[in-house]
C-alpha cells in the first residue's frame, strides 16, 4: 500500500543521552514496526527506561533522530501534546489520579484532548475497563484498589487515548507476585488484538509467549537483538549470558 | 482457640494515669504564678504613675444611639475597613501568588527571570519603604487612591510569601502526576487545573490561610498613609482623648480576637482535611 503503512511507527537512530557528564544512552539505533512487540530487558541502570520515556519525551535526548508515526520529536518541540496522545504509557508505579474515580481517570484525557463528549468517553472507558476486567470498580478512587487493579485500570486510561503504540515500563515491577498474573494477562490480550507495544520487563515468561524481538541493553547501549527463543536458549552475548543466569538463578 | 488468641491480642485497658494528671496540673499552676506575677507588676506600675483609668467614656468609640438609630463608632469603622483591606489584599495575594509560583516553574526564562526578580525586591526591602514606593511614587503616576495604594501594597508583600507557599504545594505534589498528565497528552494548562493544583491544597491551604491571619496584622501599617483603619482611628481617638491605654488595650483585643478566631477556623479546617485524608 502507500509508503506510511509500512513504514516503522517508531524509527530511532543514533540517539544519545547524557545526565551531565554520564552517558546514560548512547548511539540507540531501533525500529519498532506496526503491530510489533519489543521486550526491552537489562540490568538496572541499563538505560531501558530511560529509552522509552525518550520516546514521548519524559526524558530529552541530546543527539540523534526519533520519529514517532513519522513524525520528529525533538527536546522542548512545541506540540508534543500531540505525539504523545498517540503514545500510551504504563509506569511501574501506576500514576492514577488518587483525586479521581477511575472511571474520571479514563474519561479525563479523551473529553479535555481528544475532545469527545462526556457521554462519549463514558461508553468507550466502560469498554476498556471491561477488558481489563475491572468495570465493577469504575466508582471508587484508586487508593481503594489493589496494586494489579490499579495497574489494570492504569492500561485502561492509557488506551482510552486509542493511542498507535504503548510502552510498558516495567508495569509488574512494583507489584505483589499474586498481582502479576492479572496484569500480565490484560497485556496478552492487548498484544493479541494487534497493538504496538514495547515492554520494559523482566518477566521471560511474557517476554517468551508474546515478544517479536528481545532488546538486551547494557550500560545505555543496545548489545543484543534477537527473537525470544534464540535469546533466552541461545545468547550470542557474554554479557546477555551472564544477564541471563543471574536472572534464573532467582 | 481463636477466642483465646483474639483476647490475647487487645490492647491493655488504660487507665487514670494519676502521676502524669499531676504533671499537666503542676505546669499549669506554674505557667498562672509567672502571669500572675507579670500583671501585678504592670498593675503597680500603672498604679505609681496614676493613671486615671476612664472605661466609661469608651463605650461611644464602638457606637452611639441617637434617635433610636445605631450609629457605629471609630473602632467598628475602622474594623470594617481593617477587614476589607485584608480581604482584598489576600485574595490578591494569592492571585499574585499562583502566577509568581507557576512563573517560577515554567519553562520560560523571561517568567523566571521577573519572578525571582520580584520576590527577592519584596523580601529584602522594609514593608514600610514599600508602602511609601507605592504610595508616593506609583499611586501618582498611575493614578491609584489611597485605599487602593494601601491594598496593592499589602498584596505585592503578602504575594511573595504566599508564592513560595504555592511553589512548595506545587513541588509537593508526586512527580509521578507531573509524568502520567503529560503521557496523556494534556496541556500546561489542563495539567495544573485538573492534576496538579487539585492534589496540592491540602498542603496549600493550612498555611495560605494562616497568611491570610498576617494580611490583617500587617495591615496596620496603612495607617502611615492615613487610610481609616482599625490602627488609624485607634491613633486618631488617643490624640482626641488622651486615652492611650483604654484605646490601644481595646485595639490589641480587637485584633486579637479576630486572628484567634480565624486562627481556630484554620485549625478546624486542616483538622477537616487530615480527617477525610484518612
Amino acid at each position: 500500500m502507500t509508503e506510511t503503512s509500512e513504514r516503522p511507527l517508531v524509527e530511532i537512530s543514533g540517539l544519545c543521552k547524557w545526565y551531565g557528564e554520564f552517558s546514560a544512552l548512547y548511539d540507540i539505533n531501533m525500529n519498532v514496526a506496526r503491530g510489533e512487540k519489543v521486550v526491552i530487558c537489562g540490568p538496572s541502570g541499563s538505560g531501558k527506561s530511560t529509552l522509552i520515556r525518550c520516546i514521548n519525551q519524559l526524558e530529552e535526548h541530546q543527539q540523534g533522530t526519533l520519529l514517532v508515526d513519522g513524525k520528529e520529536v525533538r527536546p522542548g518541540m512545541k506540540g508534543i501534546e500531540q505525539i504523545r496522545r498517540d503514545v500510551g504509557m504504563v509506569f511501574q508505579s501506576f500514576n492514577l489520579f488518587p483525586h479521581m474515580t477511575v472511571l474520571d481517570n479514563l474519561v479525563l484525557g479523551p473529553v479535555r484532548n481528544l475532545g469527545m463528549s462526556r457521554t462519549k468517553a463514558r461508553e468507550l472507558a466502560m469498554g476498556y475497563l471491561e477488558k481489563v476486567r475491572i468495570a465493577e470498580q469504575a466508582g471508587k478512587y484508586p487508593p481503594q484498589l489493589s496494586g494489579g487493579q490499579q495497574q489494570r485500570v492504569a492500561i485502561a486510561r492509557a488506551l482510552c487515548m486509542q493511542p498507535k503504540i504503548m510502552l510498558f515500563d516495567e508495569p509488574t515491577s512494583a507489584l505483589d507476585p499474586e498481582m502479576i498474573a492479572g496484569v500480565l494477562d490484560v497485556m496478552e490480550a492487548l498484544a493479541r488484538d494487534g497493538m504496538t507495544m514495547i515492554v520494559v520487563t523482566h518477566e521471560m515468561g511474557f517476554a517468551r509467549r508474546v515478544a517479536d524481538r528481545v532488546v538486551f541493553m547494557d550500560e545505555g547501549e543496545i548489545v543484543e537483538v534477537a527473537t525470544p527463543e534464540e535469546f533466552f536458549t541461545a545468547p550470542k552475548t557474554d554479557r546477555a549470558a551472564q544477564f541471563l543466569s543471574q536472572l534464573l538463578a532467582h | 482457640m481463636e477466642q483465646a488468641l483474639s483476647s490475647a491480642r487487645k490492647a491493655p485497658p488504660k487507665g487514670f494515669d494519676t502521676g502524669r494528671m499531676l504533671s499537666v496540673f503542676w505546669q499549669i499552676t506554674k505557667a498562672g504564678l509567672v502571669l500572675a506575677f507579670l500583671g501585678w507588676l504592670i498593675w503597680r506600675g500603672i498604679d505609681a504613675m496614676d493613671y486615671r483609668w476612664q472605661w466609661f467614656r469608651v463605650q461611644p468609640f464602638f457606637y452611639r444611639v441617637i434617635d433610636g438609630e445605631i450609629i457605629w463608632g471609630p473602632l467598628v469603622r475602622g474594623l470594617i475597613m481593617t477587614l476589607q483591606i485584608a480581604s482584598i489584599a489576600g485574595v490578591l495575594a494569592v492571585l499574585i501568588g499562583f502566577v509568581t509560583a507557576l512563573a517560577r516553574m515554567s519553562g520560560s526564562f523571561a517568567g523566571r527571570i521577573i519572578a525571582t526578580v520580584y520576590l527577592e525586591a519584596i523580601r529584602n526591602t522594609p514593608l514600610l519603604v514599600q508602602l511609601f514606593l507605592v504610595y508616593f511614587v506609583l499611586a501618582p503616576i498611575i493614578g491609584l487612591d489611597r485605599f487602593w495604594a494601601g491594598v496593592l501594597c499589602l498584596a505585592l508583600f503578602e504575594g511573595s510569601f504566599a508564592a513560595e507557599i504555592i511553589r512548595g504545594g506545587l513541588r509537593g505534589v508526586d512527580r509521578g502526576q507531573y509524568e502520567a498528565a503529560d503521557a496523556v497528552g494534556m496541556s500546561t494548562a489542563d495539567k495544573y487545573r485538573y492534576i496538579i493544583i487539585p492534589q496540592s491544597l491540602p498542603l496549600i491551604l493550612p498555611p495560605l490561610t494562616g497568611l491570610l491571619i498576617s494580611t490583617i496584622k500587617h495591615s496596620a501599617i496603612v495607617s502611615v498613609i492615613a487610610l481609616a483603619e482599625l490602627t488609624t482611628q485607634g491613633l486618631n481617638l488617643v490624640s482626641n482623648t488622651f486615652m492611650a491605654f483604654e484605646v490601644w488595650f481595646i485595639v490589641a483585643g480587637m485584633y486579637l480576637a479576630l486572628t484567634v478566631t480565624l486562627s481556630f477556623a484554620v485549625t478546624l479546617f486542616e483538622w477537616y482535611l487530615n480527617k477525610s485524608d484518612r
